[in-house]
């Protein structure tokens, strides 16, 4: 088990540093043949050509754009959440079904009207834009994990709090998002690395420079027939950090997250 | 009071009718219409859609799409079924090869594209060095490729999914059939394998669905050359690039039967398990 579990590290990790290593080349180094595997001589020339591009710029707008997708997403999640888990409601089974299928929506087959209705209200080339979108698509899987935490919750705290006068909102809020914060969490990771990656619709909603996100800012970073791979490298280096520093500290979170409702627990 | 409940859905519904339930019926509508950006709407009815049977370049890319879809899923499932059972097992420094696993999965799909470009780069590719091809000018390998990177990026997740099926089997249950007699392969074929369907199953649906809207990988590795359009890459040029919009939306209304499909089989077969678990 010990050597399969080697080879797996290996393939998962391999590809991922060798381009690092590309990101600490110069131009010559990387062209060199045979090709070095460790940088012989070490240069942040490709962090300095990133940044002349404007991946600082991409960055920021990628925090805005991923954080307030998930400040929306969350609480529009946990009202769905609750009302699907928690109370009588009829055609439930309906419900979810709509639920689970809107985030299976092909993204080309949205673009055309939403970028005619974005258009129309002028939000196309505003960071707001490819919020939309995100929203919605993010919105199933955290009604999802909400609602499996929700489940979990025993009656007899929420019975409490009925007693105590509450109303369903106040019971969501005082009671329901405290005792689920653990998957709260979960659900608001999972959406803020979405929104982080998409590209889809940041490329066709954000064709501006000063509002673009990363994956649109490096996937047309290049001219259209030289490829600078230390100032690529750097970039993809430095949009991918956040996310291996989130991986290493939230795993299980992350990982509970990506399976919960596919497998009974 | 408790009346009030369900109503606490209704922001939540209303977003998805608004941003995603409008904009597939407008697509549909659409594409009914011949319209680009010189000329104004004109009724086509299902011209569009004969204009795209008879078009070679979208045959291509639905090829391609098929091809990809099937071969990747495929791959993905056995190498995640295989990962999983690595997983599975206890051995020391386990939690770290879990969160190395993951790294794939994290990597923005844009990076993982531009990762193995550079892997296979006909100037600086690693690969290129090994044998003397020039990978992205010949269809099969530049086809390859974009499987290739799609399998390493997406496996994490479905060995996951198919670990976390692994751990709802009762160990005492293998204990049993060990006991019995029965050899690593049996107990492998005749316990793990039917007890792990249900999770392999949501893996295979999940996947295939999520494959049909491939479109970065293409994006950035190739820009649809050397016989790797697709149909998402193909709808997008049509309504961005050349702003042929009854085309455009009639190849995203393929594009969403397509998915369409798999999603009803997939709803069918999801939420009736969310359901059981109920109280």
């Amino acid at each position: 088990m010990k050597g399969a579990a080697a080879v797996i590290v290996l393939c998962s990790v391999a590809p991922f540093l060798w381009f690092g290593m590309a990101s600490l080349k110069g131009p010559q180094e990387i062209a060199q043949r045979p090709p070095t595997l460790v940088p012989r001589h070490p240069t942040l020339e490709g962090y300095r050509g990133a940044a002349e591009k404007g991946i600082f710029g991409w960055m920021a707008n990628s925090l805005i754009v991923a954080a307030a997708t998930t400040l929306l997403t969350i609480p529009l999640a946990a009202g769905a959440a609750y009302a699907l888990s928690r109370t009588r409601i009829r055609g439930r089974r309906l419900w979810l079904g709509f639920v689970l299928a809107a985030s299976m929506f092909p993204q080309i087959t949205l673009a055309h009207t939403l970028y005619g209705m974005l258009q129309a209200v002028g939000l196309v080339n505003t960071r707001a834009a490819p919020i939309a979108p995100y929203v919605s698509l993010t919105l199933p899987l955290a009604i999802w994990i909400l609602a499996s935490f929700f489940r979990e919750i025993p009656a007899e705290i929420e019975e409490a709090a009925r007693i105590d006068g509450a109303g369903p909102l106040r019971i969501l809020i005082r009671v329901f998002l405290p005792v689920a914060a653990p998957g709260v969490f979960t659900a608001a990771i999972l959406t803020f690395i979405y929104a982080w990656n998409e590209f889809f619709f940041a490329l066709v909603l954000l064709t501006r420079d000063d509002v673009r996100t990363l994956p649109p800012g490096i996937a047309t970073m290049p001219g259209q027939y030289t490829f600078p791979w230390g100032e690529i490298a750097a970039a993809c280096v430095l949009a991918t950090a956040p996310l291996l520093a989130a991986v290493a500290l939230l795993q299980r979170r992350i990982v509970s997250g990506l399976t919960s409702g596919a497998v009974k627990r | 009071m408790r009346r009030l409940g369900p109503w606490l859905m209704a922001p939540a519904l209303l977003v998805l009718v608004l941003l995603a339930v409008v904009p597939i019926v407008g697509a549909l509508w659409q594409s009914l219409f011949h319209e680009t950006a010189r000329e104004p709407a004109r009724w086509a009815g299902l011209e569009n859609y004969a204009r795209l049977a008879r078009d070679p370049e979208a045959r291509n890319s639905l090829l391609f799409t098929l091809q990809f879809v099937g071969t990747s899923v495929v791959l993905e499932l056995l190498f995640g079924l295989a990962t999983a059972l690595v997983l599975h097992a206890r051995f020391r420094g386990r939690a770290w090869v879990r969160a190395s696993v993951l790294i794939p999965w994290a990597i923005p799909t844009v990076v993982a594209s531009w990762i193995w470009r550079y892997i296979f780069d006909d100037y600086s590719g690693v690969m290129t060095y090994v044998s003397d091809v020039s990978w992205f000018a010949s269809p099969f390998w530049a086809r390859t490729i974009i499987i290739l990177a799609d399998v390493w990026k997406t496996m994490p997740f479905t060995a996951l999914l198919i670990l976390a099926g692994l751990q709802t089997i009762p160990d005492e249950l293998i204990e049993a059939a060990r006991i019995d007699g029965a050899g690593p392969w049996r107990r492998f074929k005749e316990i793990t394998l039917p007890l792990l369907r249900p999770a392999i199953l949501v893996a295979l649906l999940f996947r295939t669905i999520d494959a049909f809207r491939v479109f970065d990988l293409v994006f950035v590795m190739t820009r649809g050359k050397s016989g790797t359009s697709v149909l998402q890459y193909q709808g997008y040029k049509a309504l961005f690039d050349q702003q042929d919009y009854g085309m455009g939306t009639a190849i995203s209304a393929v594009v969403f039967l397509l998915v369409a499909t798999m999603s009803v089989i997939y709803v069918r077969t999801v939420p009736s398990r969310l359901l059981e678990a109920d109280r």
